[in-house]
């Protein structure tokens, strides 16, 4: 269970939410309301104020990477620190497979990044995040660019992981998404959550 | 070894070497000769000011006088350094990195030669720390401000490549690395390309100005040598330490990178 207490920057809150293991909850709002920002938060990754739990572990109690190896967040718009792919892949097999069921061309993992469009980009960055098997998943437009085949995909590898047990924070612009994989579908206004 | 004296006269002819750029300055149309000429005087007046403030602190032989224009040159060093990246860190960041590096850098290199090496008497004589400060200074600032320029330039280029090991659960450290090392290794790139070519492309300054001052060419060699190793010494302290003080105001201790700290300008 992920619950936020209180959380709030000067931009955006205060967020009280729950998320229990194997719930997905679906947040949607125009562009700029400040979901990616709470997403954010949610990561420790911008100056923020409140408290995060996770199955009663506070945030503030726990060092910020392992926090984030916990609640691992994928951002809308991926980054790539190494020059092939393969440098982001701790597991390179487990990689080369979960590429394959998100419908990418076999040795896209072991070529080099900048080749890579922006959906092969995003599935990657996908993949990227649900290697590290962390509790809860933070995912930005997971499904942002691509094609509705390739959403179904990972869709699928989504819901699988919602029936393991994790819990999943996702931001999508696609309300038939929201209802598709979505628990609870939550909008965001001006910094503020909102039942759909 | 008697040093050849130069009267006003040796340097009025000279000079005329100045007025034969002017001359070409006009007859091609470069427009040039103005500032030629403003430059001219410009480095006439400081250097001899220079020459008079050195002889009277060299008189004087205070040490309290001698770390006061010791300061005051790394000061205007580290101005220097921190003007020169576009991006600025809040709060005075930048200055305070840039000084603190060149003042740790330079302090360490010089007093290390003046202790060992040199040993004039007192260590502190103005009439070497003075000069010995002034040239470690030069590279040390050339040094750290390209770092810190790297390092500046480079961490807002690379925030999403950054972030998205934050976001794994990543260090900032380990985030930060890549980019620490690039920004520390384009620090240290012209104090290496210097040593690399000292003797073959150039006659180091110095080491020219001992010989023309009739100090025998394997004694000018020796200081030249001894310098080189104060000045590789003083680059890389000095850019490690403005690339390591810079690299903490970009970060705080919940290991985010804080890229609001940084203004353009």
């Amino acid at each position: 269970m992920l619950a936020s207490v209180d959380l709030r920057s000067a931009l955006a809150g205060p967020f009280d939410i729950q998320v229990a293991a194997g719930e997905c909850l679906a947040i949607s709002g125009v562009s700029g309301s400040g979901k990616s920002l709470f997403l954010c938060m949610l990561a420790d990754l911008d100056p923020n104020q409140g408290e995060v739990w996770l199955d009663g572990r506070p945030r503030s109690g726990m060092a910020a990477p392992a926090w984030r190896r916990l609640v691992a967040y994928a951002p809308a718009e991926s980054g790539w620190w190494a020059d092939g792919v393969a440098g982001h892949f701790p597991d390179l097999p487990a990689a080369r497979a979960l590429a394959a069921r998100l419908g990418l061309k076999a040795g896209l993992v072991d070529g080099p990044v900048p080749r890579l469009s922006s959906g092969e980009r995003q599935r990657l960055a996908l993949a990227r995040v649900l290697l590290r098997a962390a509790p809860v998943l933070l995912l930005d437009e997971p499904t942002g660019p691509l094609d509705q085949e390739s959403v179904a995909l990972a869709e699928t590898l989504l819901r699988e992981r919602l029936a393991a047990g994790t819990a999943i924070v996702m931001v999508t612009h696609d309300p038939a998404q929201a209802a598709r994989l979505g628990q609870a579908h939550l909008v965001m206004r001006d910094g503020r959550l909102a039942p759909a | 070894m008697n040093p050849i004296l130069l009267s006003p006269g040796d340097l009025a002819i000279a000079a005329t070497l100045i007025v034969v750029d002017g001359a070409i300055s006009v007859a091609l149309g470069l427009r040039v000769h103005r500032q030629l000429a403003i430059a001219a005087v410009r480095m006439v007046v400081q250097l001899v000011f220079i020459g008079f403030v050195l002889a009277r602190v060299f008189a004087l032989a205070s040490p309290p006088v001698t770390l006061a224009v010791v300061l005051l040159m790394m000061a205007v060093a580290g101005r220097e350094v921190a003007a020169r990246p576009e991006q600025g860190l809040v709060r005075w960041g930048n200055l305070r990195a840039g000084a603190a590096a060149v003042a740790f850098a330079t302090g360490v290199t010089s007093v290390l030669a003046l202790t060992t090496a040199l040993r004039p008497q007192p260590w502190y004589d103005a009439r070497y720390a003075i000069p010995l400060a002034g040239i470690v200074l030069g590279t040390v600032m050339s040094a750290a401000s390209l770092a810190l320029d790297h390092l500046l330039a480079g961490v807002v280029r690379e925030r999403a490549a950054i972030e998205a090991q934050l976001c794994l659960g990543a260090t900032i450290r380990q985030a930060m690395g890549g980019l620490v090392r690039a920004a520390i290794r384009r620090g240290l790139l012209p104090v290496i390309n210097q040593m690399s070519a000292a003797g073959l492309v150039t006659l180091p300054g110095i080491m020219t100005g001992q010989i023309l001052a009739g100090l025998p060419p394997m004694e000018a060699v020796k200081y030249q040598i001894l310098l080189m190793f104060l000045l590789s010494g003083g680059a890389g302290l000095g850019a490690v330490a403005v690339v390591f003080l810079a690299a903490r105001q970009l970060t705080d201790a919940r290991h985010r990178l804080r890229l609001d700290r940084l203004a353009g300008r």
